[in-house]
């Protein structure tokens, strides 16, 4: 933990470069010379056609792709001067700082409490007063206090959807990481519980470095700082086959990106003339 | 149990396709197929016509059915019956049966504790062997082992649970206990002795524990794994905090089945464990023992007079050992259905 502060603590202008990340699932180039700065307690949001390999740029950042069996990263995910992929570095230590939040709200089958006393317990914290305290921060930090502070016994399943997926927020801020990606938090939420979590990513921007992929527009705009467009490049192959592989076409703030985009291609998808 | 299931999901199936078939809109949607396809369908007349096959084949499984819950409901009658006689020939009265320590029916005693003794001996050793293994295996195959070496072990699991288990009593005599002989003293260990049977009927129920186990793990959705990675988790911190608690209902079902096999295994501690029930109750697995299971095959191998209270007992011992494993699929499915959709 002392560790991780310190590291805070070194200034760079960036939180996360990325710097010509190739992945591979397998043989199967899935995303091709990505290279993009992530800023400081600013959210930066991806964007782009399904399948164009956001997510698998996001979980090369805190290196859940090692996960997936036959999954590969080269090139460089530099985090505080230190590059993720490096062969000295811990991958359970980089989830620790860079943490998660998936599309699908997954709270595990145990109470509230549980749920997000389970990283602080990982990190040893064994006291019942301050994992008392850490629950009700983390919570209250995610906006769901209010609601649960009555039955933190309660299952966390047992919660609405927008509740589970705040819940997994609250999880996460308890380890107090200082990255948070997110995949498509909002995708299985109506717009009451999306505002919830967009109000929630303007409160935690505060703190926190936060990379949101999102196939919401409005959402890039209203959220956002940066916005990265990703999209699919394809090859034909014999037998009317092809071979497609995710690129970045372009990469600036918001409001550039949604306003006066570089490229015709960005211009057409943000226009949603894309297939 | 089948054959209502059977029958009355055929029903509505059954039920559908004449309705359907009787009706308009079916019919609509076959044109719109045909003139997309082509090639002219079969059309006739829109009225009912006798399936005499869909039929046959209804009544057939109806009564495979049937069967399987009529020789069960016989099955009780019989055993009831007996047991009946059995303990209303005032001979033995159900608190002597129960807690009885004696089991001579020569002298007249008919206690059943040795024999259940020798049968929660041999078992508890069976389980012993059977659990850790089989959830380590369950787990190793599930969270550990790659793709394609689960899927060259996954089968071999399945074909060694079919062996059959008077090869596991051959092997139990003939190897185990020797080896136990060698490795405890040949003073200290019984030429029939109720751990080898044990350790060996524990081998036996290994694959089914670790193939059900397995099953139960790998049921676990792999967002639940992914949520605790992403909280740093290491990958044991992830198999024993979060993927085995999620899984326990099932792994308790295997554990249950499990109890229930020992239990009822026979031909190993037939073999094995010794014939003759113990005088003294004696928990030492080192000494010989006869179960419950064993006492019936022994007894009913030999010539046994029909209405005599020996023959009686027999029943009355099959009765007590059908309620207990009845006991466990009991505690089995509330386990299950008390701890299924903890995850959606
Ligand atoms: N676990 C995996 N194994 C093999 N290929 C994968 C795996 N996950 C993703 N891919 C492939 O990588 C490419 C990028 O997928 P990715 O999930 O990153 O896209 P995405 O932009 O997040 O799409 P969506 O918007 O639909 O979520 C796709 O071609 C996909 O088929
Ligand atoms: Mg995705």
């Amino acid at each position: 933990m002392s560790a991780a502060k310190a590291a805070r603590q070194t200034t760079g202008a960036y939180a996360i470069e990325l710097h010509n990340v190739n992945v591979f699932y397998g043989e199967k180039l899935a995303v091709k010379d990505v290279s993009l700065n992530i800023q400081r307690q600013k959210i930066t949001a991806f964007i782009g056609p399904s399948g164009c390999g956001k997510s698998t740029v996001l979980r090369s950042i805190n290196r859940m792709n090692d996960l997936i069996g036959g999954a590969r990263v080269t090139g460089e995910v530099v985090y505080n001067g230190e590059n993720l992929y490096a062969s000295n570095i811990d991958a359970v230590e980089v989830r620790r700082r860079i943490g998660m939040v998936f599309q699908k709200a997954n709270p595990f089958p145990k109470s509230i409490y549980d749920n997000v006393a389970y990283g602080p317990r990982l990190l040893g914290v064994r006291g019942k007063k301050q994992l008392d305290e850490i629950v009700e921060r983390s919570l209250k930090g995610s906006f769901l206090w209010d609601e649960v502070k009555n039955d933190l016994k309660k299952s966390g399943l047992a919660l609405s959807g927008g509740q589970q997926q705040r819940l997994c927020i609250a999880r996460t801020i308890a380890i107090e990481p200082d990255t948070i990606l997110m995949d498509e938090p909002c995708s299985a939420l109506d717009p009451i519980a999306t505002q919830a979590i967009e109000e929630l990513m303007r409160e935690l921007v505060k703190k926190y470095t936060i990379v949101i992929v999102t196939h919401n527009m409005q959402q890039a705009q209203r959220v956002a700082d940066m916005t990265a467009f990703f999209s699919i490049r394809k090859e034909a192959l014999e037998g009317g086959k092809d071979r497609r592989w995710g690129v970045l076409v372009e990469y600036a703030h918001t409001p550039q990106i949604f306003e006066s985009p570089q490229f015709e291609e960005t211009e057409r998808y943000i226009g949603g003339e894309f297939g | 149990m089948v054959a209502h299931e059977s029958s009355s999901q055929k029903e509505p199936i059954f039920m559908a396709t004449t309705l359907g078939a009787g009706q308009e809109q079916p019919a609509a949607q076959n044109i719109g197929i045909t003139t997309a396809r082509g090639p002219e369908p079969r059309r006739g007349s829109l009225q009912k016509r006798p399936r005499p096959v869909d039929g046959l084949v209804r009544i057939l499984l109806f009564f495979c059915g049937i069967l399987s819950i009529f020789t069960t409901i016989a099955l009780i009658i019989v055993l009831l019956s007996e047991s009946i006689a059995f303990f209303t020939s005032g001979l033995v009265t159900l608190p002597e049966f129960i807690f009885g320590t004696r089991w001579q029916p020569v002298a007249g005693e008919f206690g059943i504790l040795p024999l259940l003794n020798a049968t929660i001996v041999t078992s508890f050793w069976a389980m012993v062997v059977a659990l850790p293994l089989g959830i380590g295996g369950a787990i190793y195959l599930s969270e550990y082992a790659k793709g394609s070496t689960r899927d060259k072990l996954k089968p071999i699991l399945e074909i060694l649970a079919g062996i059959p288990t008077v090869t596991y009593g051959f092997f139990a005599l003939t190897f185990m206990t020797p080896v136990l002989r060698v490795i405890l003293g040949e003073n200290n260990v019984s030429i029939y002795n109720m751990l080898s049977a044990g350790l060996v009927m524990g081998i036996m129920i290994l694959p089914t524990i670790a193939s059900m186990s397995e099953d139960a793990l790998r049921a676990v959705p792999n967002s639940l794994r992914e949520a605790s990675y992403g909280l740093g988790a290491t990958k044991f911190e992830t198999i024993s905090k979060v993927v085995v608690p999620a899984a326990l209902s099932g792994l308790i079902a295997s554990f249950i089945v499990g109890i229930a096999r020992a239990v009822g295994e026979t031909m190993i501690v037939a073999l094995a464990a010794g014939a003759g029930p113990v005088a003294n109750l004696t928990v030492n697995p080192l000494g010989s023992g006869e179960t419950v299971t064993g006492h019936i095959a022994r007894i009913s191998g030999g010539d046994l007079s029909y209405a005599s209270i020996d023959y009686q007992s027999l029943f009355a011992l099959g009765l007590a050992l059908f309620v207990f494993t009845l006991a466990l699929n009991f505690i089995s499915q509330w386990v299950t259905r008390r701890f299924r959709e903890v995850y959606q």
